[in-house]
């Protein structure tokens, strides 16, 4: 199945609004999924015999930089059966304030692995994930502040009473 | 902290659940200095008497900012880097790398054979001694002490020829985008060819002592089954996913690199000594792989022996690219490293900068230890410890 395939798949499935562009310039072309349908999406191009995306081979926190204000997540997802590979995109805009974290639908739902990779993208890129079962850190302490993958982070002077040189 | 109360919802109800396990149950930590953790990993175990109930992970004790580093540093600078994440296999890990940045550039056609030859024979050298290891520290888990020591003596031959190649023992810095660091030394391919015929009787006595053994029989099959469908829906790779019976193996997908020029088989777990996706299947894969990769070896040796011999102004710098700066794009580039699928996702945004947006990497470890929780219910401790074992991950690629 090529990608204009899948593209067709999705929209005679869910309709139109459901992919919001789509990217072409480099090597692997990508799908700008609507943040809100993401785990339909996924259901179904794992499950429908003719995609079997069964494998999410990775999940990608991205932080697009302060001009552009914009967090996103990407998703590689592999198919086994068929030997094809899929980039998923959503993003949404955020103002990157501490109580306002970008929050986006959590896949653990459909993919078990998306659990780690989720959690690595909360604690390292401040991505909040609706429905995940714990979202904990996972790399860093659970008491560490900020988050610092992202572009503004800026290195902490003190950890805990002890000067960072 | 309270204005954030929602996004602290997950800890307080795992501090929960601990203050309670430690009332009914008893909560037991493992690691992060346990010996059968392989490295500095913390489980914390629910248990009822010698049953675990739940496994609960915790990593992040090695966490070296490889990403955030990988965000100032330049592509070439971050090759070393890249050699710290699976430290047992570092060549692998390079060579995922460059492959990547090479795509990106758009030189991955242009490559001199021999340079591809010599990087697929350090490679499956480095594969071998990382499975090696996996073998013999599997060993000494269960409680067979001689294999460790073994395993470790062989080992040191392939170390001691990538030193003599690299200049380093186990980091080595060798895969340069576009070229090597340098060609083989004089006379490196006949020693290698003298390492094969010399560790070949030693599988030999290897299997003779562990893979049958009864007693290691008895410990691994039938024990931590992981059927295929959860393994593949909790992202597991490599050995760990061949191990359920799937056949697998990008190097076979992809067909990256000089692979399709070269024969192997993949080997897959069988169930021959319990159920299919036991322990001793991921332990027999590994056994297995380390036949096909000396295989590959043999073959990558008679191609350089022949046809791609070394010449007096062959240069392996030749080709590097003098400035590294992709055009505006992102990529995902995926390769078999000797734990699973590696992964690394490059976005690069900036036409006139050496330097990524952002790089991401999938670690096969990562992956492959997030299905212990899954595997490790309702099991006895010393059958975690067999499973834990048979995962074979290194924690510097799960932290990276």
């Amino acid at each position: 199945m090529s990608f204009d395939d899948i593209k067709l798949l999705l929209t005679q499935k869910f309709g139109d609004d459901v992919i919001t562009g789509e990217e072409r310039t480099g090597l692997q072309p990508a799908l700008l999924i609507n943040p809100d349908r993401i785990v339909e999406v996924c259901l179904e191009l794992r499950n429908n015999p003719k995609t079997y995306f069964d494998f999410l081979s990775c999940l990608t926190g991205m932080d697009y930089g302060l001009e552009a204000g914009r967090f996103g997540v990407v998703y590689h997802l592999s198919s086994i059966p068929y030997h094809l590979q899929l980039t998923l995109k959503i993003s949404r805009e955020n103002d990157r304030s501490e109580d306002n974290l970008p929050s986006f639908p959590s896949v653990t739902s459909v993919y078990r692995t998306a659990d780690w990779h989720e959690r690595e993208a909360y604690d390292l890129l401040g991505i909040f994930f609706e429905g995940h079962p714990d979202l904990r850190r996972i790399l860093l302490p659970d008491d560490w502040e900020g988050f610092p993958l992202r572009k503004d982070y800026v290195a902490a002077e003190y950890y805990k009473g002890i000067k960072v040189d | 902290m309270e204005t954030i109360s929602k996004y602290n919802n997950a800890l307080q109800h795992y501090q929960q659940k601990i203050s309670d396990a430690a009332v009914e149950d008893m909560v037991l930590n493992m690691g992060p200095q346990h010996p059968s953790t392989h490295g500095v990993l913390r489980l914390e175990l629910i248990t009822d008497g010698e049953i675990v109930k739940e496994v609960i992970p915790h990593i992040g004790y090695l966490h070296r900012c490889f990403e955030k580093h990988a965000e100032s540093l330049t592509y070439q600078q971050t090759i070393p880097f890249t050699d710290r994440l699976d430290y047992l296999a570092s060549m692998n890990n390079s060579h995922a790398w460059v492959m990547g940045v090479e795509k990106m550039l758009g030189i991955d056609k242009d490559i001199p054979k021999r340079i591809e030859y010599i990087r697929v024979l350090v490679c499956e050298l480095n594969r071998i001694a990382s499975h090696l290891i996996a073998i013999g520290t599997y060993g000494i888990d269960i409680g067979a002490f001689t294999p460790f020591l073994w395993c470790f003596r062989d080992r040191e031959h392939i170390m001691g020829m990538l030193e003599w190649a690299s200049g380093s023992r186990m980091l080595y810095n060798y895969i340069w985008v576009g070229g090597l660091f340098y060609d083989l030394p004089v006379g490196f391919e006949e020693r290698c060819r003298e390492f094969v015929d010399y560790f070949k009787p030693k599988m030999v006595e290897l299997n003779q002592l562990l893979t049958d053994n009864q007693i290691f029989i008895s410990r691994t099959a039938n024990v931590g089954v992981l059927p295929m469908d959860v393994a593949i829906n909790y992202g597991c790779s490599g050995p760990v996913l061949r191990g359920s019976g799937l056949k697998y193996d990008l190097r076979r997908i992809d067909n990256y690199s000089v692979y399709p020029e070269l024969e192997f088989d993949i080997p897959v777990g069988k169930g021959e000594m319990g159920t299919k996706g036991d322990c001793w299947d991921r332990y027999k894969v590994r056994v297995d792989e380390i036949q096909q990769s000396l295989h590959i070896v043999e073959q990558c040796l008679n191609r350089l022996q022949k046809e791609l011999k070394r010449t007096p102004d062959f240069d392996p710098r030749a080709k590097l690219p003098r400035k590294l700066t992709p055009k505006v794009q992102d990529y995902y580039a995926r390769c078999e490293g000797a734990k699973g699928e590696l992964g690394f996702y490059f976005v690069h945004n900036n036409e006139r900068s050496e330097i990524p947006f952002r790089g991401k990497v999938r670690g096969p470890s990562f992956n492959n230890l997030s299905v212990l929780p899954e595997l490790g219910k309702n099991v006895m401790i010393a059958d975690l410890v067999a499973i834990i074992g048979s995962l074979d991950f290194v924690l510097g690629e799960v932290d990276r």
